[in-house]
């Protein structure tokens, strides 16, 4: 009996770790390129190895008494009548609630730290991208730069972008694995989330966020450019498209359901656009909203 | 005439939705005739249909978990194949419009027809044993519970071939799940399946609370119950407590779909947020619904099967009030994404942790009793100590996803699947197969047999493993819930890992099919006489087994915690003494017939056929109020009759030890006497 | 024949224990519906600002009616309170009569909230018209639902009443319906106090 136990748990200690070695994959979430990932990962870590504490020997206590007072183990002692010990009701009290209130503090402090509305600090100024999830693509508004893109969204490393998110119909959720925190994006409102690369590369983008139909081609690519420079490169490509986004019936266009939708480029974008998709829902939480006393929900 | 019914709503160019109805019809006919062939209708009618005995709605509870278990476990087979497939660089067999269907029907039939059910069989076969009662407070509300939980497997059911079903996820989150954006029949399927069903599970709540607190045996005060009582007794509060929240929420969704308000819809001043708050709610305490009378069932078993008293009872009683009260102060740790404050995250991630110090109590107090007991280990007690470690890792990986940081990256990944099947299955499911083996004696007077049901265990824990592993290690690779095309080949690997699992756990499943095929061929062999076969602690193994109708000739005394084991080593289990009349309820048909009507009501209502919606509440509150005209509800059971069957089981305890068992049984051993 | 006696006297608490246990399961059943309603409520309190450029309380809620409905209601519960004074000293016909005026007044109540209803779909401000409107309309229709189910309630017990005449059941039923009907009131009371009270001013 033992024996067959031990042998399940390591042969699945065995497969996990084999499929770690073989698989040759990338651990988005362990390989973050941006420090707000990169200060989650850590997070993670702490976490996973506090609670290990009692985690660990709690399994191993389970084996080991199994083990020990199985029937056919005569010798040991049998006390079939004690059923209550101060010291140990004491202990398994106290123990978890110490490493509780560490964990605690922990996530009172980086909760706050990495509330997704606060802005990141940093010397360099921060850029603002609008993001409004449609059926099933990802529109990308520049608000100062006067472009919009399906499915790409570019920046530069090292500059803070601040993400103000929302939908055009149903619940999605804005989400760059590599980068850190995903938002919600719903229809009437708006979401904010504070992200920033560390390093130039292509990072993936999901919705997290079932959303229907053609969900699961709802990706996109976050290009993350060495330099300004380049950068502004790119947003000159751009604004040279001849696809335009003006007016409301432009953007009723663009949102046309459609699924797998190839990357594009819109120019002439007004710096109202995003009002303008904001007030289509009447009587929402935003509907009033100008870009000048624009606010997200508040709790 | 049939509002929007027509004959496409009959997926005749769906191949395997046309085989599946196909056998089904096949089978349901045999069955059909079969027992017409047999001439059991009666027999059917009047001892389990329109019965108001616990024991056997019980019974029916579990064997539709059952039955439910296959088709959510048919979904997983078919979710994992697909994504196999799909990252394989195939387009694979099923479309999003179906995939979607079956990751919402998954998630619907697991939480609602088959744990919610299971649990719910467990309560009603136990309790009123384990408190020395003879039946529970309300049998006829009982009953009427089965039925409109049967209403709502009926119309999951038929969602398959008639219509489709939804395509929103489990909890069908709006606008997705409105008018505008699912126009179809498959969300009202989902809502009226749902509310139907839980209009019974509320009725439960009130029945079993008022039983425990009210139908207890006048010697057992409330900190002598045992401990699966006193689970149930707090699952029951959090049922009634959060049940409603549900009803209402699934009524504001109605309404915005039928009469079009505009609770959560994008614009008129809708709050798609209000429905994730109400929602969720509701869906937090129902997981501790479901969790708690297992870790209910663990304390049991672990107690007997280390043959020694459990320690820590006071404890162990406080720490599950203690996680009945926090159970609705953290609902908010499922959408930590969704843009509240970080005061607000902060708070309910605390609040999530904490309710981890009283459950890691409870695990300790299990160990505590191992230790120094004689362990035996039979199923139950494999399914138990497979439950300690699985769920100890499932619990890890939750307060891992409370602290709102890490959540943000982890939400909606496979590692949320991965947690919170880690904590259904390594704690609701084994905790239910582990009642199912431990109290399967007591319902049915046979034992299941042991190595089938080991094997089942052996590949059930293996498979979990194995399939549910992989996907913690895809949520860290940033793989999102709920995927089923054009996904990343650098999932292949593990995705190919979780599908093996998967076969792994349909290899226990077929064990525990053979497990209850062997038990029922070598039932002879595997008959419990004496109705102790385990040398239990608590009431309930004092009757026989099965106990009869009236579960015991004298209330017992209950003034002690493992009553009847002390009662045993005192020598005091004789009950052939003076017999009294027993007060008995009547079966009716009743229930059976108003959820007949409230099936009428839900299809009508799904389709938009208003005359039939019509005769639904007419026939509903019609029955209703005649019901309320009988008087013929109860009888009392005469004193000989008593007298002859606790004679008989006497005489069977006595013969057990001095004679092979014979096989001169050709009555059906379910079939129990009634006055009339 | 000693047996006997004990037996009815035991057959007697046995069967004051059957009330209480029903009147406990009854109270059960109420405080799940307390937390239905607060569902209800706590829906109003998040929606009841998305006017959605339709109207407030303010623009729709008609103080006098709406007093005069509540007062309806009150007195019903002082009447029922009567009846079940009545029924306590066995006085049956007292208890019928009570029961005609709190049926009436009940159902006096009820027709003027589907009044006001009728008259607000009309001026559109239906329930379709804002998330403030659904969940007004919501709140004070649940309640008027239970209201109604209560009136139906009382002619049933009314017809046993007369059927079976005042035993042990139809006590048991009365003193439930009693509980109900009080619930009701009091839920009205916060009705009136919430939506329509802090509506206005």
């Amino acid at each position: 009996m033992k024996t067959s136990r031990y042998k399940n748990i390591l042969s699945g200690g065995f497969v996990f770790f084999i499929s770690l070695f073989l698989s040759g994959c990338q651990f988005a979430l362990l390989d973050p390129k941006g420090q707000i990932g990169a200060a989650e990962k850590d997070l993670i870590i702490t976490s996973v190895l506090l609670m290990l504490v009692v985690v660990i020997p709690v399994i191993l206590m389970t084996f080991y008494f199994s083990f020990k007072y199985r029937e056919s183990n005569t010798g040991e002692t049998y006390t079939p009548e004690w059923a209550h010990s101060t010291k140990i009701e004491l202990v398994v009290w106290t123990v978890p609630i110490i490493i509780i209130a560490i964990l605690g503090a922990i996530t009172w402090q980086s909760t706050h730290a990495l509330d997704p509305r606060k802005p990141i600090e940093s010397s360099v100024k921060p850029m603002t991208i609008e993001v409004v999830s449609l059926d099933w693509k990802w529109l990308f508004i520049y608000p100062d730069q006067h472009i919009a893109t399906i499915n790409e969204v570019v920046f530069p490393k090292d500059v803070p972008v601040e993400f103000r998110v929302t939908s055009n119909s149903v619940m999605n959720s804005f989400f760059i694995p590599q980068l850190g925190s995903q938002i919600y994006a719903m229809a009437g409102m708006l979401t904010k989330v504070h992200l920033i690369a560390d390093e130039a590369g292509v990072y993936d983008g999901i919705s997290a966020s079932y959303s229907g139909h053609g969900f699961s081609g709802m990706k996109f690519k976050a290009l993350a450019m060495p330099d300004q420079e380049s950068f502004d490169e790119w947003v000159k490509k751009a604004q040279a498209s001849n696809d335009k986004l003006v007016t409301l019936k432009d953007f009723e266009t663009i949102a046309e359901p459609s699924e797998n939708a190839p990357v594009s480029y819109y120019s002439n974008v007004p710096s109202t656009m995003l009002t303008t998709i904001l007030n289509q829902f009447e009587g929402s939480l935003m509907c009033t909203i100008t870009p000048s006393n624009s606010t997200e929900q508040t709790f | 005439m049939f509002g929007r019914l027509t004959l496409d709503a009959i997926p005749f160019h769906e191949p395997i939705l046309m085989v599946t109805m196909a056998i089904i019809m096949l089978g349901g006919a045999a069955l059909v005739g079969g027992i017409t062939y047999l001439g059991k209708w009666r027999y059917l009618w009047t001892e389990w249909f329109t019965t108001v005995d616990h024991k056997k709605i019980g019974v029916m509870y579990i064997i539709i978990a059952f039955v439910m278990m296959m088709r959510g476990f048919a979904d997983a087979i078919m979710m994992r194949s697909q994504q196999v497939l799909s990252a394989a660089g195939e387009t694979g067999y099923l479309p999003p419009h179906h995939y979607d269907q079956i990751f919402s029907a998954h998630g619907v039939i697991m939480i609602f027809f088959m744990a919610m059910p299971f649990i719910i069989g467990l309560m009603n076969i136990v309790i009123p044993l384990q408190i020395g009662a003879r039946d529970v407070a309300f049998p006829f509300l009982n009953s009427l519970s089965f039925w409109l939980f049967v209403v709502g497997v009926v119309l999951i059911n038929l969602s398959l071939f008639v219509g489709e079903f939804a395509q929103t996820g489990w909890l069908a989150y709006p606008p997705l799940s409105g008018k505008e954006y699912s126009p179809g029949v498959g969300v009202d399927y989902w809502i009226w399946a749902l509310q139907i069903s839980g209009i019974g599970t509320t009725l439960s709540g009130v029945n079993f609370f008022t039983t425990i607190m009210r139908l207890r045996t006048p010697s057992m005060p409330l900190m002598k119950m045992p401990v699966f009582t006193w689970a149930s007794l707090c699952a029951n509060v959090l049922i009634i407590i959060s049940f409603p929240i549900l009803t209402v929420t699934i009524a504001l969704l109605t309404l915005d779909r039928y009469l079009g308000t505009h609770f959560f819809t994008n614009d008129m001043g809708g709050d798609m947020m209000m429905y994730v708050n109400l929602i969720w709610a509701w869906g937090h305490p129902e997981v501790y619904i479901l969790v708690l009378p297992v870790f209910g069932v663990f304390s049991e078993v672990v107690a007997t099967f280390s043959r020694k008293k459990l320690f820590g009872y006071t404890s162990l009683v406080w720490a599950t009030v203690v996680i009945t009260i926090l159970a609705f102060v953290v609902w908010l740790h499922h959408f930590f994404t969704m843009g509240a404050g970080a005061n607000v995250n902060a708070f309910f991630g605390i609040a999530t942790m904490v309710i981890s110090i009283p459950t890691g109590v409870k695990i300790f107090n299990w160990l505590f009793t191992m230790y120094r007991g004689r362990i035996k280990f039979t199923t139950p007690m494999l399914w138990t100590v497979g439950f300690m470690i699985t769920f100890t890792i499932g619990g890890m990986t939750g307060v891992l996803l409370a602290v709102p940081a890490a959540n943000f990256v982890l939400h909606n990944s496979l590692f949320l699947i991965a947690h919170f099947h880690n904590v259904i299955i390594g704690g609701v499911v084994f905790g239910c197969f582990a009642g199912f083996a431990y109290w399967f004696p007591k319902a049915t007077g046979y034992m299941l047999d042991e190595k089938w049901g080991k094997r089942a265990f052996w590949f059930w824990i293996t498979g979990f493993f194995v399939a549910f592993m992989p996907l913690y290690i895809l949520g860290f690779m940033g793989m999102t819930r709920r995927l089923s095309q054009h996904i990343e080949p650098q999932y292949f690997p593990m995705l190919a890992i979780a599908a093996f699992g998967a076969v792994l756990i349909l290899c226990g499943i077929l064990c525990q099919i053979m497990q209850l095929y062997v038990t029922f061929r070598n039932r002879e062999a595997l008959r419990d006489v004496t109705g102790d076969p385990w040398d239990g602690r608590t009431l309930e193994w004092a009757t026989s087994s099965p106990p009869p109708f009236y579960n015991f000739a004298h209330l017992p005394e209950g003034n002690e915690l493992d009553a009847h084991w002390y009662q045993k080593e005192r020598g005091e289990t004789d009950q052939s003494r003076d017999y009294q009349p027993i007060h008995m309820p009547k079966n009716t048909g009743a229930g059976v017939i108003i959820s007949a009507y409230a099936l009428v009501f839900g299809f009508g209502l799904i389709w938009y056929i208003w005359w039939l919606v019509a005769i639904g509440v007419v026939g509903m509150i019609g029955t209703w109020i005649k019901h309320s005209f009988n008087e013929d509800v109860d009888y009392y059971v005469p004193v000989e009759e008593v007298k002859a069957i606790e004679e008989a089981h006497k005489a069977r305890v006595a013969g057990a030890s001095t004679k092979p068992v014979t096989n001169n049984d050709d009555e059906d051993e379910m079939e129990v006497e009634y006055a009339n | 024949m000693q047996t006997n006696a004990v037996d009815h006297h035991a057959h007697d608490e046995h069967h004051h224990d059957i009330g209480e246990t029903k009147l406990l399961g009854f109270w059960i059943y109420l405080m799940s519906d307390c937390i239905l309603f607060a569902t209800l409520f706590a829906t109003y309190a998040v929606l009841f600002t998305n006017t959605a450029g339709g109207p407030s309380g303010k623009d729709i809620f008609e103080l006098p009616f709406v007093f005069t409905e509540t007062m309806m209601l009150l007195f019903s519960s002082i009447t029922f309170g009567f009846g079940m004074i009545a029924m306590k000293r066995k006085d049956v016909a007292g208890l019928k009569r009570w029961m005609y005026v709190t049926f009436l007044l009940g159902f006096g109540f009820v027709a003027m909230e589907v009044y006001e209803f009728h008259h607000l779909i009309e001026e559109g401000f239906g329930p379709d018209r804002s998330a403030f409107l659904s969940s007004f309309f919501t709140l004070v229709a649940t309640h008027g639902l239970h209201v109604t189910a209560g009136l139906i309630w009382m002619v049933v017990c009314m017809v046993q009443l007369n059927t079976k005449g005042l035993n042990e059941t139809m006590e048991t039923r009365f003193q439930c319906l009693s509980l109900f009907w009080h619930f009701l009131d009091i839920v009205w009371i916060c009705v009136f106090t919430i939506v329509y009270l802090l509506g206005v001013l």
